[in-house]
C-alpha cells in the first residue's frame, strides 16, 4: 500500500522523533543496564586476566612466557594460523567468486554449507576428524600403512582450524562481491585483460578492505580456537599444544601466573583485532559488506 | 570495420531475448539501437561485443566470423551505462589500463601509456584531470573518461550502452553533440543503445528500432519518422493518433461516413488509420473529414493539444491546434490528416 504518511516513519539520524523518544530516566536506566552487563561480563574478566598475569610481578610474567612448553605452544599457534589463514583466503575468495559472479546448480547448497562451521559445535567438527583419520577411523588403516600422521599432530590441528575458520573470509566477501556485480570485470575484459589480470587489477582491489576484515576475524578465531583443536590435538606438551590448550593445562596444574600470562597474550590479540576491526569499519565501512553474521 | 549480424538468436534460460535478428553496420557509421526496455537492444550490443554468445547465428567483423571469438580478441571499445570505471585507479590509470594489460612487444612502455592517456584526455576535453579518482568526477566527466578508456585500445568498433542514461537533461544534450564531434573526428564505427528517441534521431546516421526481441525498422531519422513501417514504430517514434476505420472501394470510411481520404491500393476491410497529431488540416464544413467534440484541451509549449471524441463510439484522438485557433475553444472540430498511413486492423 502506497501510504504517503509512511515517510514520517523513516528513522531520523540526528535525533529520534518525539514519539519514540524515551523519558530521560528510562534512557539512563537502559544505558546503565547495558554498561553494567558489559562491565561485569566483558571488561572485568579482561582486567582480571591481566591482573592475575602480573600478580607476582613482571619477572614471574616473563619467566612464565619463557617456559619452553609455553614457547612451543606459541610457536604452534602461530604456525597453525600461518597455514590455515592463507588457505582460507584462497578457499574464501574462490567460494565467494563462484557464488557471487556466476550461476550454477547447487549454489544455494554451497552457500548453506559455508555456514556449517558456524552452526555446528566445534567439538563435533573435531570428532569428525577423529572418526575420519583416527586409528579405528575410515581412513585410519590406510594412513597408517602409508606412514601419514594426521591425528594428534600438526596436520590434524591445522585441518580442524581450517574447518572452524572457513566461513569468515567467504561470508565477508560474498555480499560485497554480489553488490559490486560484474560491471568492472566486464570492462576489464573488454579492454583486453585476461582472467588473472582482471582478478589482480580489478576484483581484488575492489574487495581488499572486506577481505582484510575477514582475514582479521579468521586469524583471531584460528589463534583462539579451543574446542575442535582440543579433540584432535592429544594435548602433548611441547608438541601439539596450542596456546588456548596450554592455558587450560597450566590452569589445571594450579599455575595461575603461567596460565594467565598466556591468556594475556590471547587477550592482547583480541584487543588488537578489535582496534583494527573498528578502524577498518570506521574508514571503509561502506566498502565492507553490511551483513554481519558473526 | 563493417559489422554484420546474421540471423542471430539469443536465449536466456530458454527465454528468447532476440529472435532471428540480422543487421548490417557500415564502416564508420554511427548507428543507434532504439527501443523500449526489454526490446533486446542491450542484448544485441552485448552480443556484438562478445559479452554474450549467440544461441544461433553469426556475427561478422569484416569478412571474419567473430561469433566464437572472446571479447578480448574482438578488440571492441565498450562504454558501460554506469561507466564501470575502476574506482581505485586514477583517471590516467583507468585510460591506460587497456594498454597496460597487453603482453609482450604490443605493450607500450609506461611513459608512452601516460602520453596516450593525456592525449585522450585532451580529446575528451578533460585535460589536467589525470590524477583524479573517479569518485572526484561528475557523472558527465566519468562518462567522458569511460569513452577515453574505451578508445585507448584503438578499437575496431565502439559500443556504447545507454551512454547518457544516468545524466541529467542538459549534460545529455551537451554530451550528445560532443559524441557526434568525436565520432566525426575519429571515424570509429559506433553503435549505441538508447531508449531516448530524440537522442537516437538527432545523433545517429541510422536508427534501428527494436521491439520484443525483433528489429522493426532500420533507417535514417527521416525514414523512421516519415514512413514508419509498422504500428509499433508509428506509436513509438514521435506522437501519433490512431482510429479504427474501414476501407471500401479505395475509400476510407469512419463508421458510416467517408473521411475524404483515398486509398486506392489498400484491400477492402477493417484497418487502423495512423497520423501525427500536428500534421492535420483543419476544415470548416464537413463533407469528407473527421469531426469530433472537444473533450479535453491542454496547452503544450507552443501549441494546444485537444482530445476529440469522434462519432457514436466516442473514439478519442489527439490533434494539435495553434494556440489562438478558435477551434480550440469550440466544441466541434473537423479535420483531415495530412500525412497518414493505414495498417491492417490488429
Amino acid at each position: 500500500m502506497a501510504d504517503p504518511e509512511i515517510k514520517s516513519y523513516e528513522p531520523h539520524h540526528e535525533s529520534q522523533s518525539a514519539a519514540v523518544t524515551e523519558s530521560r530516566p528510562a534512557r539512563l536506566a537502559l544505558m546503565a543496564v547495558a554498561f553494567a552487563f558489559l562491565g561485569i561480563f566483558l571488561l572485568l574478566p579482561l582486567i582480571i586476566v591481566f591482573n592475575e598475569a602480573f600478580a607476582k610481578g613482571i619477572g614471574a610474567y616473563t619467566e612464565a612466557l619463557g617456559n619452553p612448553d609455553t614457547r612451543s605452544a606459541i610457536r604452534l599457534t602461530l604456525l597453525v594460523a600461518a597455514i590455515s589463514v592463507p588457505l582460507n583466503i584462497v578457499f574464501g575468495i574462490s567460494a565467494a567468486w563462484a557464488i557471487a559472479k556466476f550461476e550454477f546448480k547447487g549454489k544455494a547448497f554451497l552457500t548453506t554449507l559455508i555456514d556449517l562451521p558456524f552452526s555446528v559445535s566445534p567439538v563435533i567438527s573435531g570428532l569428525v576428524y577423529v572418526l575420519l583419520f583416527g586409528a579405528q577411523g575410515l581412513l585410519g588403516t590406510w594412513l597408517k600403512a602409508h606412514g601419514i600422521v594426521i591425528l594428534f599432530a600438526v596436520p590434524g590441528i591445522v585441518l580442524a582450524t581450517i574447518f572452524v575458520t572457513f566461513p569468515f573470509v567467504a561470508r565477508e566477501l560474498i555480499p560485497l562481491m554480489q553488490e559490486q556485480g560484474n560491471g568492472d570485470e566486464e570492462a576489464a575484459l573488454s579492454l583486453g585483460a585476461n582472467g588473472w589480470q582482471t582478478f589482480w587489477y580489478v576484483t581484488l582491489p575492489n574487495v581488499k578492505w572486506g577481505l582484510l576484515y575477514g582475514v582479521l576475524l579468521c586469524n583471531a578465531r584460528a589463534m583462539g580456537e579451543f574446542g575442535a583443536v582440543s579433540v584432535v590435538s592429544g594435548h602433548i606438551r611441547g608438541l601439539t599444544n596450542t596456546m588456548p590448550l596450554h592455558v587450560e593445562i597450566l590452569y589445571n596444574e594450579y599455575n595461575a601466573v603461567g596460565a594467565f600470562a598466556v591468556a594475556s597474550l590471547l587477550a592482547g590479540l583480541a584487543l588488537v583485532t578489535l582496534v583494527l576491526k573498528t578502524l577498518l569499519e570506521m574508514r571503509y565501512g561502506a566498502e565492507i559488506a553490511a551483513t554481519r553474521g558473526h | 570495420m563493417e559489422v554484420r549480424v546474421a540471423n542471430v538468436r539469443k536465449e536466456f534460460d530458454r527465454f528468447p531475448a532476440l529472435h532471428d535478428v540480422s543487421l548490417d553496420i557500415k564502416s564508420g557509421e554511427l548507428i543507434a539501437l532504439l527501443g523500449p526496455s526489454g526490446s533486446g537492444k542491450t542484448t544485441l550490443l552485448r552480443l556484438i561485443a562478445g559479452l554474450e554468445r549467440p544461441t544461433r547465428g553469426n556475427i561478422f567483423f569484416g569478412d571474419e566470423d567473430a561469433s566464437h571469438k572472446s571479447i578480448q580478441d574482438r578488440n571492441v571499445g565498450f562504454v558501460f551505462q554506469h561507466y564501470a570505471l575502476f574506482r581505485h585507479m586514477t583517471v590516467a590509470d583507468n585510460i591506460g589500463f587497456g594498454l597496460k594489460v597487453r603482453h609482450g612487444p604490443s605493450r607500450p612502455p609506461a611513459q608512452e601509456i601516460r602520453r596516450r592517456a593525456s592525449e585522450l584526455l585532451d580529446l575528451v576535453q578533460l585535460s589536467g584531470l589525470e590524477k583524479r579518482y573517479p569518485a572526484q568526477l561528475s557523472g558527465g566527466q566519468r562518462q567522458r573518461v569511460a569513452l577515453a578508456r574505451a578508445m585507448a585500445i584503438e578499437p575496431k568498433v565502439l559500443l556504447l550502452d545507454e551512454p547518457f542514461g544516468a545524466l541529467d537533461a542538459q549534460v545529455r544534450r551537451e554530451l550528445r553533440r560532443w559524441l557526434r564531434e568525436i565520432h566525426d573526428a575519429t571515424g570509429h564505427t559506433t553503435v549505441f543503445v538508447t531508449h531516448d528517441q530524440e537522442e537516437a534521431l538527432e545523433l545517429a546516421d541510422r536508427v534501428v528500432v527494436m521491439s520484443q526481441g525483433r528489429i522493426e525498422q532500420v533507417g535514417t531519422a527521416d525514414d523512421i519518422y516519415d514512413t514508419p513501417n509498422s504500428p509499433f514504430v508509428y506509436g513509438f517514434i514521435g506522437e501519433s493518433s490512431s482510429l479504427p476505420v474501414k476501407v471500401e472501394n479505395g475509400e476510407i470510411w469512419l463508421a458510416d461516413r467517408p473521411i475524404g481520404l483515398a486509398a486506392p491500393n489498400e484491400p477492402s476491410g477493417d484497418a487502423t488509420l495512423y497520423f501525427r497529431p500536428h500534421d492535420v488540416e483543419l476544415l470548416d464544413g464537413c463533407s469528407g473529414c473527421i469531426a469530433g467534440t472537444v473533450a479535453a484541451s491542454r496547452r503544450v509549449a507552443g501549441t494546444r493539444r485537444v482530445e476529440l471524441e469522434i462519432g457514436g463510439e466516442r473514439q478519442r484522438v489527439e490533434i494539435e491546434l495553434p494556440v489562438d485557433h478558435p477551434a480550440a475553444q469550440k466544441s466541434r472540430v473537423a479535420f483531415r490528416p495530412g500525412r497518414w498511413k493505414l495498417f491492417p486492423a490488429a
